[in-house]
């Protein structure tokens, strides 16, 4: 229960920090607010913009009102010519997607690089293994933008096989929507698969040196059962947390995903939100993706005491 | 090792520090500090027996040398353009343009662009403005996350549990977009001169790799500052400052090196994602970067014309690959853990 | 042990291929060889013994003498890569030396255990107790799992652990270095192995916790009448728990005997050098403990000739240029390597030339070995 609320107080601590952070950076955007958003429009319209984002008002007072409206579920408006939307409403249609892409291209990465660095280090050292080191080490070399647009274009554009381009939402079709997933959740995939599968193999080598392994032998067990059964919970720590922590690679990989595949997901929100300074609209989405972010981590947290129990026990 | 304590900010990371309980392997908690700072970028840890022995031996293999053979080329390249046998910037083919043929031909070894420019040319002009952000920005980095890293790891405590509390947080912020914000508010405006938009971009880059280079740099100098020469130093009544920067600093330096050569890998693909989203280096037509090029010319796939995007992700790609392998040999060579075998 | 269908699919636990009436376990000139950048290391160099069911046999030898290796060898737990095994290892009539792992299954962990040095390392520290030791019940003997759980209960209390019911659900790092090894044995007996090697199996705990894992191997063997081989370093291991005793030099047996003869009646120089170095109760305090001196041979290149020479206070001209052979001495079953044996003419003959000469053939210097007071 403690280790929750202190959790729970570093989130606090970290939200506070990133998004006075962020205020004070948008503060310096040059030029009038009213006239960077609504360029084209009437001066009334400026100036209503100008009095709902109160800017005439003291940094603090803005902070202090954004802060206030945040935790109520304000999360702001996205002013544009012609329109006003909630951030709430655009972040509810948005957020599916990112998340649908993140999670897919994340457990598309574990299912490929785990058995592979069980099989790699399990034969660590043959020709199979060092073909694979190599093309794995090869691939993360090669950035996930370039990856996707490789993608689009052979597969989608010369092959004909794939949508390059274009999001269709798993409750209207579940077979389109899977086709117009399948090239980003690769693009976003393929570099995780090459650092996930190395950090196995090493610490699955590792691994494999204990006593404890040469024990399991004894006994007679299988050697695939002592791969899997034996050997690889201990050594999946680092992975869990380079999981983890990889989730920040993974949401600015996401933004530049979802734009080159154009996915309506809360990367291209976030984008459009700061080209067009949006500042509360800013400030929000910030906010949600570092409680993603902590929330994240918090789960590996967990994970940790679950995978080993000498972490649960606090260092038996 | 009692430095395991010394965060109050319990992370993810943190819990690693339990690790040295696997096995009764007594694995250093700061060794792992590394691995999970070097986890943030997505960077991976030489495993090889083979590797480490070669690079234990001293012999650089056939990969290293064209390695540098590689990065010895986009030296050239980022300093003396004009040698290279291509044609000028500005030289446009009109044949090649009414013939359609857009891919590698005589005169073009790397076909041109949309509008009949060469561009090996592109590419090798390129080079300049790409090294000039990813090396500054790793540099800026290396400067401010390494000398905060480095006063962390020294002086423990108190400063230490603040500074990494900062950089845990800065590691909150999804780098991305930090970059993306950063860049919007300085330089995106009319009428921002090419100099200072390369400046905020580097600076960009650079602000985001400080908590990554900083976290480094304070495992490596955890690692450090508890050898004996250095409590001999101290001993002695030698000044801080010194101490710092004539013990300890050398000593951490060739592992860091191994991590700046990784990290300018990265942020040349940082930079070409801001170019992506248009917050790059601005596409002048003299001096356009690697990044730039893809973003450019990303339209001219879906005309079929794949030359465009495929010249400059080839240089992008050779120029990650081989920082990434000579990073790894370094690594090989200077890192912590060596002192736990 | 019949044959109940394990988890395995099946091919667990087959009916032993013949009635044997012979050793339980035959050992002739095994030799295991490592591939190294440095050369080939020969950490056993051509060792033969036999033993039977119910008898104990002792290896005592020094770090590098090749008795790790040696156990781990007979029982085929070395990898593949890089290890060259020559000789005959015949387990019941059955050849061991060149079967793969799939068909040595067969045998680990039901006809041959082994229990490890270290019982921290040996337990997996992510598994809880009980699963390890069932873990074998359920894959080689077929057991349900309550079955399993019970039988797994007895085993923790027959190995003296107390509260059993709860150390199953427990982790091996909640218990104590004792109570681990406990469970190492445990874990080990669980199929009834008709063979257990304990690889110094109380060098990593308490001196006070030795005494009793010993007692509880010994009790075991008895109670289950298997075969067991014990190694070590330490002689006091060895003294009145096993009935005969081998000791190992540079890969290869340099001594055997019954227990009793080789402290009586010692043959081998290095054996008796072992002796003397044991500190005794009645020493006064401050005596310069005596010690071996020099190192262990360099496992890649060998010394010419007997390998102890260079440490050997008994060495001549001749042990510097031929290997000697295994000789057989007066008592049945005692066999020693040395030209110059201790306690004959020749070995007297030999240590008083060198004695004069203050220095071995070797150029070793002769101490001058009275453990009384400095």
């Amino acid at each position: 229960m403690r280790a929750v609320a202190q959790r729970i107080g570093q989130l606090v601590v970290v939200l506070f920090l990133v998004t006075l952070f962020t205020a004070l950076l948008l503060s310096m955007l040059p030029g009038d607010i009213g006239e960077t958003i609504i360029p084209f429009g009437s001066d009334e319209q400026r100036e209503a913009v100008r009095d709902d984002l109160g800017v005439n008002d003291p940094i603090w007072t803005q902070y202090g009102r954004w802060v206030g409206n945040f935790v109520t579920g304000d999360f702001g408006k996205f002013y544009r010519q012609g329109n006003v939307t909630e951030v709430s409403d655009r972040i509810q249609s948005t957020f599916p997607v990112s998340l649908q892409l993140m999670v897919y291209a994340q457990l598309l990465a574990l299912v490929i690089a785990i058995p592979l660095g069980v099989y790699t280090a399990h034969r660590a050292g043959s020709v199979a293994d060092k073909a694979t080191n190599t093309t794995a080490y090869a691939l993360l070399a090669v950035p996930n933008f370039v990856l996707a647009l490789v993608l689009a274009y052979v597969v989608g554009v010369e092959l004909g096989w794939l949508p390059p381009q274009g999001y269709v939402r798993p409750t209207e079709n579940l077979g389109e929507h899977i086709r117009s997933m399948i090239l980003p959740s690769i693009s976003l995939a393929v570099g995780q698969i090459a650092v996930y599968m190395r950090l196995l193999r090493t610490d699955l080598v590792a691994t494999l040196q204990q006593d404890f392994i040469l024990m399991a032998k004894s006994k007679g067990i299988s050697e695939r059962r002592v791969l899997w059964r034996h050997a690889l919970r201990p050594s999946s720590l680092t992975l869990l947390t380079v999981a983890g922590l990889n989730v920040g690679t993974l949401i600015g990989g996401a933004l530049i995903i979802e734009i080159i595949f154009s996915l309506d997901g809360m990367g291209r929100l976030v984008f459009d939100a700061i080209s067009e300074r949006q500042v509360v609209a800013i400030q929000s989405l910030v906010a949600i993706i570092a409680i993603a972010y902590v929330l994240v981590n918090f789960l590996v947290d967990l994970l940790y005491a679950a995978v080993d129990p000498r972490i649960r026990h606090g260092r038996g | 090792m009692a430095e395991a304590d010394t965060d109050s900010t319990r992370d993810a990371g943190d819990a690693i520090h339990d690790r040295d309980l696997i096995a009764g392997a007594p694995v250093s908690p700061t060794e792992l500090d590394v691995v999970v700072a070097e986890a943030v970028d997505a960077v991976i840890v030489v495993d090889t027996e083979a590797e480490i022995e070669r690079a234990a031996t001293k012999r650089l293999g056939i990969m290293g040398w064209l390695a540098i053979g590689w990065m010895a080329l986009v030296a050239l390249m980022t300093i003396a353009p004009g040698l290279f046998p291509i044609p000028s910037l500005d030289e446009r083919s009109i044949e090649a343009l009414r013939s359609g043929n857009f891919g590698p031909q005589s005169g073009h070894p790397l076909g041109i662009d949309g509008s009949g420019y060469d561009m090996a040319a592109k590419v090798v002009n390129g080079a300049r403005a790409s090294m000039i952000v990813s090396v500054g920005a790793v540099t800026f980095g290396l400067v401010v996350g390494g000398f905060l890293g480095l006063i962390a790891g020294y002086f423990r405590g108190r400063i230490d549990t603040v500074l990494t509390a900062g950089f845990n947080v800065m590691l909150a912020f999804p780098q991305l977009i930090l970059a993306l914000t950063l860049v919007t508010v300085f330089a995106n405006q009319q009428g921002v001169s090419y100099g200072r938009r390369v400046g905020v971009v580097t600076f960009a880059i650079g602000i985001v790799s400080v908590p990554i280079l900083g976290r480094i740099t304070r495992a490596n100098t955890l690692a450090w500052a508890q050898r004996e020469f250095v409590l001999a130093a101290k001993v002695i009544g030698t000044k801080t400052s010194r101490i710092m920067f004539r013990e300890v600093l050398p000593n951490v330096l060739p592992a860091m090196f191994s991590i700046v050569l990784l990290g300018v890998g990265v942020a040349i693909v940082v930079e070409g994602g801001l170019a992506l989203l248009g917050v790059g280096v601005p596409p002048g037509i003299d001096s356009p970067s690697w990044g730039n090029l893809i973003a450019s010319l990303r339209s001219q796939l879906f005309f079929g014309r794949p030359w465009g995007v495929f010249a400059p992700s080839m240089a992008v790609f050779l120029t990650v690959l081989s920082l990434n392998y000579l990073g790894d040999v370094v690594r090989a060579r200077f890192d912590v853990r060596e002192s736990v075998l | 042990m019949s044959t109940r269908p394990g988890k395995g699919g099946g091919r667990r636990r087959v009916a032993p291929l013949q009635e044997h009436t012979g050793c339980l376990l035959e050992v002739v000139e095994i030799k295991t060889h490592f591939k190294t950048p440095a050369g080939v290391v020969r950490a056993v160099d051509g060792v033969s013994l036999t033993l039977d069911r119910g008898r104990t046999l002792g290896i005592v030898g020094e770090s590098g003498s090749g008795k790790s290796v040696l156990s781990r060898s007979i029982m085929g737990l070395l990898p593949a890569h890089n290890v060259i095994r020559e000789g005959s290892v015949k387990f019941e009539g059955n050849e061991l030396v060149g079967l793969g792992s799939n068909d040595m299954r067969r045998f680990w962990g039901v006809e041959l255990s082994m229990v490890f040095q270290d019982p921290m390392t040996s337990l997996n520290p992510v598994m809880r107790v009980g699963n390890q030791i069932t873990e074998s019940l359920r894959y080689h003997l077929g057991m349900e799992k309550d079955e399993a759980n019970a039988t797994a209960l007895n085993l923790l209390r027959s190995v003296g652990i107390p509260e059993p019911q709860q150390r199953m659900r427990q982790y091996p790092h909640e218990l104590s270095g004792g109570m681990r090894q406990r469970v190492v044995i445990a874990i080990a007996l669980a199929c009834g192995p008709k063979l257990l090697f304990a690889d110094e199996p109380t060098t990593a705990l308490d001196v006070t916790v030795q005494a009793r894992i010993l007692d509880l191997l010994q009790r075991q063997q008895r109670e289950r009448h298997m075969a067991m081989v014990l190694v070590t370093h330490d002689l006091g291991v060895v003294a009145g728990r096993t009935h005969d005793i081998a000791v190992m030099y540079a890969g290869k047996i340099v001594e055997t005997a019954p227990t009793a003869t080789l402290f009586r009646n010692v043959k081998m120089p290095y054996t008796e050098a072992l002796l003397q170095s044991i500190p005794k109760l009645d020493y006064h305090s401050h005596t310069r403990l005596t010690v071996i001196p020099g190192r262990p041979p360099n496992l890649i290149h060998p010394p010419k000739g007997c390998k102890f020479s260079p440490r050997c206070a008994y060495a001549q001209e001749r042990c510097l240029e031929e290997d000697p052979p295994l000789f057989e001495a007066d008592t049945p079953g005692h066999h020693y390597r040395c030209f110059f044996p201790v306690g004959t003419p020749e070995g007297v003959e030999a240590f008083s030339r060198n004695q004069e000469r203050g220095e071995t053939a070797a150029g070793t210097p002769v101490v001058v070995r009275t453990a009384e007071a400095v």
